[in-house]
This record gives structure tokens, sequence and C-alpha cells, in this order.
């Protein structure tokens, strides 16, 4: 593990609702980030077919962007969300580990803007998409 | 005039509360984030009660923004379910005792959900209520939104649209 993972695995791991989801960071930089949810029977949102209900996918999904914008070159100091759009395509497949893939693809002064994928263990279909808008906020010369 | 009685009101409300206990309880990520629900007759209030593990940011501290955006969703979804179910709640042709048992209607799935986050959220209780604007055989658009302590300054506000549970079973 580099130490770039390292550091941001650590961060991950610091978020309380993104430890309670058991999120792992698989890969981070340049703009990009890669974050595992193995499946739980808490986050199962249909007690018929046994699926993770949406909302712990759009957890993933908006931390995995967070992170994206975090590891962006131009390192904004903090983050947070504007707005998030989560289209779903498939039930994720009970019993398997869901990997969210998130790239910020553009930062402007304020607003940095990512998308990403949530794929299970057939990564040929995704099971979600997602995009975002997330603030960009910049250290002030001005701290003490 | 021989308009039939009304039933007592011990029986509504038990009928009502009782189905829709069986849809709330059979849910394991509505009991992981710790979401309650409130009726008065057909309208429900959802409330997060608040958790150390539904913070993100641990120094503001704040709500994470993927525990709003999965509260969010699932008052959307227990919504939609729920008004989708009413009518057979009143009419008798759903049993909540059997509802009790694990014999529950399909939920409608998510096709899409738009989250708008309004506020860092408090480390404290939030509320959300969502309204079907519309319901159809086969979609269904939600609007929902949440506050925490002032109901005039939301918390966030999202809009998803569902695939019915009856336009699969043909």
């Amino acid at each position: 593990m580099n130490d770039e993972l390292k550091r941001a695995q650590e961060f991950l791991i610091a978020l309380p609702h993104s430890r309670a989801l058991g999120m792992t960071m698989v890969s981070c930089g340049g703009g990009e980030a890669a974050i595992l949810m193995p499946y739980d029977e808490k986050l199962i949102g249909d007690p018929k077919t046994r699926v993770v209900h949406g909302g712990a996918v759009s957890a993933l999904m908006d931390t995995c962007c967070g992170m994206a914008v975090f590891t962006h070159p131009d390192r904004p100091y903090s983050t947070a969300t504007i707005d998030l759009r989560i289209d779903y395509m498939r039930s994720a497949t009970p019993g398997q580990t869901i990997l969210a893939e998130a790239t910020c693809h553009q930062m402007t002064r304020n607003v940095a803007f990512v998308r990403a994928v949530a794929m299970d263990e057939d990564r040929s279909r995704p099971v979600a998409t997602a995009t975002g808008a997330f603030t960009v906020e910049r250290k002030t010369e001005a701290t003490s | 005039m021989n308009r039939p009685r009304p039933e007592p009101i011990q029986q509504v409300k038990h009928r009502r509360d009782a189905a829709l206990h069986a849809l709330v309880k059979s849910v394991p990520y509505i009991q992981f984030l710790g979401i309650t629900f409130d009726r008065r007759g057909d309208e429900l209030t959802a409330q997060l009660n608040f958790d150390e593990k539904l913070i993100g940011n641990p120094m503001i501290p704040a709500l994470h923004g993927g525990a709003t955006a999965a509260f969010l969703e699932m008052t959307a979804m227990v919504t939609l379910h729920w008004t989708v179910l009413w009518e057979g709640i009143e009419n008798g042709s759903l049993d909540p005792e059997a509802m009790a048992k694990g014999d529950l209607p399909r939920q409608p799935k998510t096709i899409d959900f738009s989250v708008d986050y309004l506020r860092s959220g408090l480390p404290r209780d939030a509320y959300a209520r969502a309204r079907v604007w519309r319901s159809g055989r086969r979609f269904a658009s939600v609007h929902v939104e949440a506050w925490q302590d002032n109901k005039d300054k939301l918390l966030a506000q999202a809009t998803g649209h569902f695939l019915m549970s009856s336009s699969e079973a043909e």
C-alpha cells in the first residue's frame, strides 16, 4: 500500500458512517478513487430478495465521489456534496461485495464535478451510476 | 338513512399501525439506520434517530451525506409503498397479521434518486416527509424533504422515480 492510499484509508475509517458500512479504500490518486463495501445483512432493503438497499449504495457513491475530489491534483482542503444523482441499473447480487469507482473530471475554483459507477462481482454490468457536484473549500491564507 | 356504523377508533388505529409496523420492521436497513415512522391518518413522518455511526465528518461533526441520502430514499420508498398499500389495508384485502409474518407485497424499486444538499446535517435527529406526485401502474415520482430543528430550513430534498412492483408481475 503506497502512502497516499494508506492516508486515504485512515481518513476513510475516521468517518464513522463509512466505517459502519465496512468500506475499504482500493485505490486513489489524480482525482480518482475506488472503494469496496462488503455485503452485510444489516444493509438489506428488500427482505424478499435480500438485496442491499439503494441508500447504502448512495452512501458508498457519495463517499467515493468525495474521496475522488480530495485526491484531485488541486488538493482541496475540504469538500461537501452539493447534489448527487444516482441511477440504479439493476439490483446488486445478494452476497457480493460492491465496488465503486469515481472520477473527479473537472474542478473549478468553487465546484468539483464527479462521475461514479458501482459494480458487484460482475464488472461488465454496472449496478448504478452517479453524477454529482461538490463544493471546493480552499485553505485561506488567513488561517490562524 | 342506514349508514353502517363507523369502526371503533381502536380497531382502525390498530389495523393501520400493525400494517405500518410490519412494513418497517421487515427491512434490516431501516433498523440499521435507526429510522422510525410516525403516522397521522395516512400521513407519515420519518425520523432519523441520531447515532454516532451516522456521522461523516467527525471534525465538524456533521451527518454523513450518504446517511442523509439513505434516509431520504428510505422515506420516499416507504411512503410510496404505504400509499399504494393504503387501500388494501383499509378494505381488508391486506391482512396486517400476515404482513407481520413476512407475507409482504413487493416493494417499488428505485430507478433514480437525486439529492439536493442544502445544509450540513447537525448531530441530532432529522425528520422527513415524502409526497407522491404521481403513482401510475408502472412508474411513480416522489419528492421528499428533510429538516432538523426548523421545518422551514431544509437539510436536504430529493426527487426519485420508482418502478412499481405491479408492472413486473405481468
